[in-house]
């Protein structure tokens, strides 16, 4: 047989043993429930906004972002002197609609302040059973999907303490915060059994937002914390593309250099 | 007293340096004068991309190390403190962990090439085993840094690890004892962990990495063709098919450096968690001793080895050694290929067969590894390991092609060895189990038909080529 044919049946062996076997498998492992998509933006600077101050309205009592400063989020979420805020605005700004906490000293914490909480680990555990955990990588453990879907997820369950669980966090210990801007769900338990689809909730009781109102603002805080999770994805895609044209410029120096002295090779 | 200074054509500085150091005398032996077979094909540039990732990794790792707290209650938040306050921080931390997951992808195409051209025949075993050894030492380091973080897969992974030395018998209790230090993995396990793998292994690394080439030098490279280059020299002692390394293979090595920092940067600026098989979600929470995740994969490059693990459940010590069986059976490949022909260019295509479905059922293992287990991919991780251990028997059966019919001889063997296994296996209590045994003795026995029936029934498939004297193109 020639080289060549060999050279093909190789190349082609690999790719379809490793595909046909695992195809003929057929998956094996069941799926978790379906995730609705977040969509998340970064471009969006309201949103961002949005998200941080609902956050901080709504979650930053119980839920710290211990690894997140003030003044890094607000550079990064559009406060900075590119949009004519100087470092004054900031810190009003900051301590006007982002910073509750205070300090040993009785002081609201500075602006360079990570993103503590006030509340006693010790106390959340009592109270609900469960510590609750910082949220600064939620984004990347769970991903922007999952927390979309969790804080549309909530509805009536009599058998649980706080009388509310969660479709992708089955019997979470955290109430629904947000149950008087949303309304209370309910879960129809005919439509998609627990394997296949997306359980189907229907809104028992209306809230003080609409359906749409609260989809935008849950969307607005998976955002802010898809961001939080890494600062750095603000930026590093820019880079990226400069290095990769820097490359492909060397690349073509590179290339010719080694055409050059290799043509006296044969 | 009379001075016995050496003798050296260069003057200046360099004649100074050199005639207090062989310093001309190694650039020549190494580089300028070391003739490599000018037939290397793009197989032969993993060798030094690996030495380019080697480098990469101890550059980040000295920055990382300057940030980076070696403490249970401290390192987590160490890391994300890099990842968000220090300057560049991100950078340097995803250089170095995109680095590790690069470091296993070009060795292990720089072992398959070694495999593929026969690169450790003609009195290059030594190279081989330094380079099996570098190998080891890659992957107790890489072990050893993905603890580092302290995220719940960095505890969990090192648990898993550290309970396989508690598997042997008698010693086991102490030993496990004795590498963590305490009783659980804890404070002192990071700290010497840290250790590890920021002196110890990367001086082990450097040190094998230099007698890898000292002895790779010393024989010569081989080449797609299987070649000995050094057999027909000119009236000067140089290889006809040699061109010097330097410049030739210098220059030519820098548009694949070039190409691969360009997957490399990809990756780190727009995937740096490449799905989460570089950086796995699950180790973005903090190491959590009382709270064991529903699902425990190791990172990619040692889920083949970890379907091993799983699949031998006779008793978890087997599972060990089966584990670590896997890769000292890659050692012993010197040995076990005695077939005189380097290059499967001109072996027989059951050789090449049988090398493409080792390639196939290692990335299948692999797949498995970061699967949870169900009854169907349990008995198929079984299946390719029993696979795995039959490649190396098979590539023994090869080594001699003239007699084919000692093919059939092996293929009974090896077929009666793994119905053997299935007899002892089935239990018919364990439906599930039973029905998957039944059906999936396909892939070993489907495996051996393929590489020892095939060329004992169609003489073609048998068929060696001689190897020329000169290397092609």
């Amino acid at each position: 047989m020639s080289n060549s044919i060999r050279k093909w049946i190789f190349v082609l062996t690999v790719p379809v043993l490793v595909v046909g076997i695992l195809g003929m498998m057929g998956g094996g492992a069941g799926h978790g429930v379906t995730l609705q998509s977040a969509n998340v933006n970064f471009d969006d600077k309201a949103s961002l906004q949005r998200g941080a101050k609902y956050y901080q309205n709504y979650c930053s009592g119980c839920h710290s972002l211990r690894f997140s400063r003030f003044n890094r989020v607000a550079k990064d979420i559009g406060l900075n002197a590119e949009n004519g805020f100087s470092d004054d605005d900031v810190t009003t700004l900051l301590n006007e609609n982002l910073i509750f906490i205070r300090g040993e000293d009785g002081k609201k914490v500075k602006v360079g302040s990570l993103m503590k909480t006030a509340y006693n680990p010790k106390a959340a555990a009592e109270a609900f059973g469960a510590s609750v955990p910082d949220l600064s990588l939620v984004g990347r453990s769970r991903g922007a999907d999952w927390i979309y879907s969790y804080l549309n997820g909530f509805y009536l369950d009599p058998s649980r303490p706080t009388g509310m669980n969660n479709t992708v966090f089955k019997d979470v210990g955290m109430p629904h915060v947000l149950g008087n801007l949303q309304g209370w769900q309910t879960l129809d338990h005919n439509k998609g059994d627990e394997h296949h689809g997306a359980p189907k909730l229907s809104l028992s009781k209306p809230g003080s937002m609409t359906g749409a109102e609260y989809d935008k603002l849950t969307r607005d805080i998976t955002n802010f914390l898809a961001y939080v999770s890494e600062p750095a994805q603000l930026s590093r895609k820019m880079y990226g593309i400069f290095t990769l044209l820097f490359l492909m410029v060397l690349f073509g120096f590179a290339y010719a250099l080694s055409k050059e002295y290799w043509k006296d090779i044969h | 007293m009379a001075a016995y200074p050496r003798t050296t054509e260069a003057t200046g500085v360099l004649g100074w340096i050199d005639e207090r150091f062989p310093l001309l005398e190694t650039w020549k032996a190494h580089m300028s004068e070391y003739y490599a077979p000018k037939n290397f094909n793009v197989w032969y540039y993993f060798g030094v991309l690996a030495m380019l990732v080697l480098v990469i990794q101890i550059v980040s790792g000295i920055f990382l190390t300057m940030h980076y707290k070696p403490d249970a209650e401290l390192a987590f938040a160490s890391v994300e403190y890099i990842m968000r306050d220090v300057p560049g921080g991100w950078f340097i931390r995803y250089m170095h962990s995109t680095g590790a997951s690069a470091f296993f992808i070009v060795v292990y195409f720089h072992m398959f090439r070694g495999i593929m051209y026969g690169s450790y025949k003609g009195k290059r075993e030594l190279v081989w085993l330094i380079g099996m050894a570098l190998y080891l030492a890659l992957m107790a380091e890489a072990f050893m840094g993905y603890m580092l973080p302290w995220g719940q897969m960095s505890f969990w992974g090192a648990q898993v690890i550290i309970n396989l030395f508690q598997t042997i018998p008698v010693v086991g209790d102490g030993l496990s004892i004795w590498i963590r230090g305490d009783f659980v993995i804890s404070d002192p396990t990071l700290n010497r962990l840290f250790a590890f793998h920021v002196a110890a292994v990367p001086l082990i690394l450097v040190a094998l990495v230099f007698v890898h080439i000292v002895a790779l030098h010393t024989v010569g490279s081989n080449n797609p063709d299987g070649v000995e280059i050094k057999a027909i020299k000119d009236d000067k002692g140089i290889p006809l098919d040699g061109i010097p390394f330097h410049p030739y293979y210098t220059v030519h090595d820098i548009p694949a450096i070039v190409v691969f920092l360009m997957a490399f940067f990809a990756i780190i600026f727009f995937a740096p968690e490449m799905g989460g098989y570089f950086l796995e979600h699950a180790n973005f929470e903090p190491a959590n001793p009382l709270k064991t995740p529903k699902h425990i994969a190791p990172v990619w490059y040692f889920t083949p080895f970890y379907t091993v693990l799983r699949a031998v459940t006779l008793s978890p010590f087997m599972g060990t050694l089966a584990m670590f069986g896997a890769i000292i059976m890659l050692f012993l490949l010197p040995w076990l290929d005695r077939n005189p022909i380097k290059s499967w260019r001109y072996r027989n295509t059951a050789h090449m067969l049988n090398l493409a479905i080792f390639a196939a059922v290692f990335m299948i293992l692999g797949y498995l590894g970061v699967k949870a287990v169900t009854p169907e991919y349990k008995e198929l991780g079984v299946r390719m390991t029993e696979i795995y251990f039959l490649f190396f028997a098979v590539i023994f059966a090869h080594s001699k092609s003239e007699n084919p019919g000692r093919y059939l001889i092996w293929f009974l063997v090896l077929a009666a060895a793994i119905i053997g296994i299935d007899f002892w296996r089935y239990n018919p209590d364990d439906a599930v189990s039973a029905g998957q045994i039944m059906w999936q003795w396909v892939w070993p026995i489907g495996y051996l038909a393929l590489t020892l029936l095939l060329p004992l029934f169609l003489r073609g498939c048998n068929a060696e080529k001689t190897v020329p004297e000169r290397v092609t193109s």
